[in-house]
């Protein structure tokens, strides 16, 4: 009974390992990341989840490895008694110190990655002088006002603001920045694919900016509990090339102008 | 109660004759219901968070149930409470995950560890005849009790629904969540309730520890579960109140009074202008984020009071088993008031993504980081103290040995989201669930599996059965490993909580078969708990007959008889050393040195032990 129970504690950390490795190593199951990051801030937030994946692999390996190895011995101890033994100063030194030093190294090495992503200082300038679009989350809905073409987003919502629900749109290769509220409770606005998260609060306005790299459509979806309907806040992001993004903003011009009468495309030419 | 009631009458009969103090009959409601003893009032949050713990699950299962089959008739509980056709509601979802939270988090682990082990514990091991202040310990069970009660009439009127963090806005106005009105309200005040039982216990832990020690028991010679329990009543004096305060500001957000009260309407965590549901704009000028840091200012010390009573126990149970002193005793407990220390400036990494001041998640961050070193630090301990023991596998050393192994996991999936940016990203996703079930379930209930077969010879004077205690354990385990690890995979796939429907996302669409896996799982380790349920109150009245220490461990707890009569001691207990010398080699005829035993020169041990064993 000693050995399967000595076994059996070394057992599920193999299974847990193999299975970590199975699911990092084949995409086509699906329990890793949804694809790599489509912005360089995301791939530098997945190097970092990688740099800490391998620190706390190796400890794991390392302390089951131990816990099962004293296990072993202990249970199968021939001794007529345990060792007496009330500890050692100089293990407790060495593991409070080496611990300590490589998380002080862990938490300083984020900071620069945190400080681009969040602090108003580190964005990009084209982002933070050029908000495209603010995002208002509602139950259960994102409701977004991008500026008329040509003009800057204002703080209160002007006449020719154009409005879109559930889609919004940004340019490639562009850092953009986006003016997040909420219109009642609390929401998080989650773009998993470009590693975006930002909680959006009631009464507050919340820059966030992100540069897509990858034309597509992507998944925007609410991480912070909302109601009853928390699950279906689905909407996208598309990205898209800035001739794309621009005709996108007119034809919302166009149908936002249509009176009902004329084409919509007869609108749009009034218009230039 | 009447199950513990039998088993205590046993005892009185056994010790009768004992029974060094004043005896004087008390009645059956005395003894039973309102008793002032520590040991039945241990024993009554003993049966209560037991039974709560059944309930909790249910409710987990009815989650897991609608991730794994979405949209289909759960058994047995669907036709009893979900919506037509045993269908679960996206709304009763939300409440199914709200109240497995609050049921666990409030009605089980933190009572279980403080009120249960708390009340049962702390004045036997410090050789005190009870609590400090008996009428206040009865008031605290008490108060348990409306706490119960408005957890239910919250289940009543359609249940809590804003998760168990009641996070303002949703939680503060009653048109968010529609139908949640009285059930928010009540939620409220069961937190309330249970907050006023939490703050009576802290206060009798202190003074008992600080104040009615036996003459020789030091603070250096006290057992580590008796320095847990000391941290933690100081952790809860300091934090709860902040969680009351909040909790009565929140709860005049919500009331809507009317006639001469109508002035008394408040706006702490309400800005203006929200419109909720089509209902008029509000009005106010709070702040929504208010509520996170008060509420986090309690809760992230709450996550170390669900913690560190359980680690004290494994370290006294882990001592015993490997009959070998604790490896390094002063760091442990060094560490854990570190870790309570550190746990009061930690709150802000529950909210890294939530809009606060950027520069406050660096702060935050680096204290989250290290706290992980005196967590660390207690592992090291736990693996040296094994090393170089004599271990019997019994189905307590094997909940130790989960125990330990489980933090390993908890603690390392933590640095995760410690980090700030990689938090960005797995923040109120799966991963973050995994990770706080390795901690609370993995860690803290494999504990509190240990210490129930560990002191249920105290509390009982009859062992639990080890061959369904063992079976009990190992699908606990493998249930418990298979539904909570492959979620640290749901999570990285940017799988979010509180879902009632994940899979509208086609992102998330392959992952239901993980779920459907997850699911069985959580079966299995759900329905283990019957092993458990069943073992103990079978074996109050049929186990094995144990006598005063059936471990042959140290404490003073094991010098009293078992279970112990009124007044706990038939002699007055005197501490001689600490609590865990274990083989010490100079002691000639047994392994181990009560705390109790005078012998003063070890080399020439007197024939026999002078008392406190059978």
């Amino acid at each position: 009974m000693r050995k399967f129970w000595c076994a059996f504690f070394v057992f599920w950390p193999i299974v847990a390992i193999i299975y970590s490795i199975v699911a990092s190593m084949t995409p086509s199951l699906g329990w890793w990341f949804p694809g790599a990051s489509v912005t360089e801030l995301g791939q530098r937030i997945d190097n970092l989840f990688y740099l800490i994946l391998y620190i706390v692999t190796a400890v794991f390996i390392g302390t089951q490895i131990a816990l099962v190895y004293v296990l072993w011995r202990a249970s199968h101890s021939k001794d007529e008694r345990a060792w007496f033994s009330h500890g050692s100063h100089s293990l407790e030194v060495i593991w409070s110190v080496v611990p300590s030093v490589i998380l002080l190294f862990l938490a300083l090495y984020q900071m620069d990655v945190w400080a681009l992503f969040r602090v108003q200082a580190y964005f990009p300038k084209e982002a933070r002088d050029a908000p495209i679009a603010e995002v208002t989350a509602r139950q259960f809905e994102w409701r977004i006002r991008y500026p008329a073409p040509g003009k800057k987003l204002q703080l209160k919502p002007q006449p020719d603001d154009l409005y879109d629900v559930n889609d919004l749109h940004a340019p490639i290769n562009r850092a953009v920045m986006i003016q997040l509220r909420s219109g009642d409770v609390q929401h998080s606005f989650f773009l998993p694919h470009l590693r975006v998260k930002q909680d959006a609060i009631p009464g507050q306005i919340i820059p966030i900016w992100f540069k897509a790299e990858k034309q597509g459509i992507f998944e925007l979806t609410c991480a912070e509990l909302c109601g009853w309907g928390h699950y279906k806040m689905r909407a996208q992001l598309t990205s898209e090339r800035e001739v794309e993004y621009e005709a996108y903003l007119k034809k919302l011009q166009a149908d936002q102008n249509y009176d009902g009468h004329a084409t919509p495309s007869a609108v749009a030419k009034k218009d230039e | 109660m009447s199950a513990a009631g039998v088993a205590q009458e046993h005892g009185h009969e056994q010790e009768h004759a004992q029974g060094a103090h004043g005896h004087h009959e008390q009645s059956f409601i005395q003894k039973y219901v309102f008793s002032t003893d520590h040991k039945m009032i241990g024993k009554q949050f003993l049966f209560t968070t037991l039974l709560m713990l059944m309930l909790g699950g249910a409710l987990a299962l009815g989650v897991r149930w609608q991730l794994a089959f979405p949209w289909t008739s759960m058994p047995i509980f669907g036709p009893l409470f979900a919506n037509a056709g045993g269908q679960i509601s996206p709304e009763f979802y939300t409440m199914l995950f709200t109240m497995h939270a609050t049921v666990m988090i409030f009605l089980v682990i933190i009572p279980v560890l403080a009120g249960a082990f708390g009340n049962f514990l702390i004045p036997l091991m410090i050789g005190a005849d009870d609590m400090a202040f008996p009428v206040l310990n009865m008031l605290s069970y008490w108060f348990m009790i409306p706490a119960i009660a408005c957890f239910g009439m919250s289940f009543y009127f359609g249940g809590a629904a804003s998760g168990w963090t009641s996070y303002a806005v949703l939680a503060d106005l009653r048109a968010a969540a529609p139908g949640s009105g009285s059930a928010q309200t009540m939620w409220l005040m069961g937190v309330t309730f249970v907050g006023v039982s939490s703050m009576m216990g802290s206060v009798n832990y202190m003074t008992t520890i600080i104040n009615m020690r036996a003459p020789g028991m030091t603070l250096f010679r006290m057992p580590l579960t008796i320095w847990a329990m000391l941290i933690t009543a100081i952790l809860q004096a300091f934090a709860l109140p902040v969680l009351t305060a909040a909790g009565f500001m929140q709860l005049f957000d919500r009331l809507a009074f009317g006639g001469w009260l109508e002035g008394i309407h408040t706006v702490f965590f309400i800005p203006a202008g929200l419109v909720v549901n089509n209902t008029d704009p509000t009005v106010g000028g709070g702040q929504p984020l208010l509520w996170q840091h008060l509420f986090w200012f309690y809760s992230h010390p709450a996550v170390y009071i669900m913690l560190l009573p359980a680690m004290g126990m494994t370290s006294d149970m882990l001592a015993c088993m490997c009959r070998k002193p604790i490896f390094g005793y002063k760091p442990m407990v060094y560490s854990m008031s570190a870790i309570a220390g550190l746990g009061f400036i930690v709150w802000g990494h529950h909210m890294f993504t939530s809009g606060m001041n950027p520069a406050l998640g660096m702060t935050f961050m680096v204290s989250t980081v290290m706290i992980a070193l005196p967590s660390a630090v207690k592992v090291f301990n736990w693996i040296g103290t094994i090393w170089g023991g004599r271990l019997q596998f019994n189905t307590v050393t094997l909940h130790c040995i989960a125990f330990v192994s489980m933090f390993i996991v908890g603690g390392l999936s933590g640095i995760f989201m410690a980090a700030v940016p990689v938090d960005i990203y797995i923040h109120d996703t799966y991963i973050i669930v995994a990770h706080f079930h390795y901690v609370v379930f993995g860690t803290t209930m494999f504990g509190v599996f240990g210490a129930i077969q560990f002191w249920f010879p105290k509390m009982f004077g009859r062992k639990m059965n080890e061959t369904v205690g063992k079976w009990h354990f190992l699908l606990t385990y493998i249930g418990f490993n298979g539904a909570f690890f492959p979620m640290h995979m749901l999570g990285i796939a940017g799988f979010p909580r509180r879902y009632a429907d994940p899979y509208v996302h086609p992102y998330l669409e392959h992952l239901l078969p993980l779920n459907q896996f997850i699911t069985i799982s959580a079966m299995i380790m759900g329905f283990a708990q019957f092993l458990l349920l069943g073992n103990f109150l079978i074996s109050i009245f049929r186990g094995e007959k144990t006598g005063r220490n059936p471990w042959n461990s140290n404490g003073l707890e094991w010098a009293a008889p078992s279970p112990p009569g009124h007044g706990n001691f038939d002699v007055p207990p005197v501490c001689f050393r600490g609590p865990y010398e274990y083989s010490n080699p100079n002691r000639a005829n047994q392994d181990f040195w009560m705390q109790t035993d005078p012998t003063r020169n070890p080399k020439n041990p007197p024939e026999a032990p002078a008392h406190g064993h059978s």
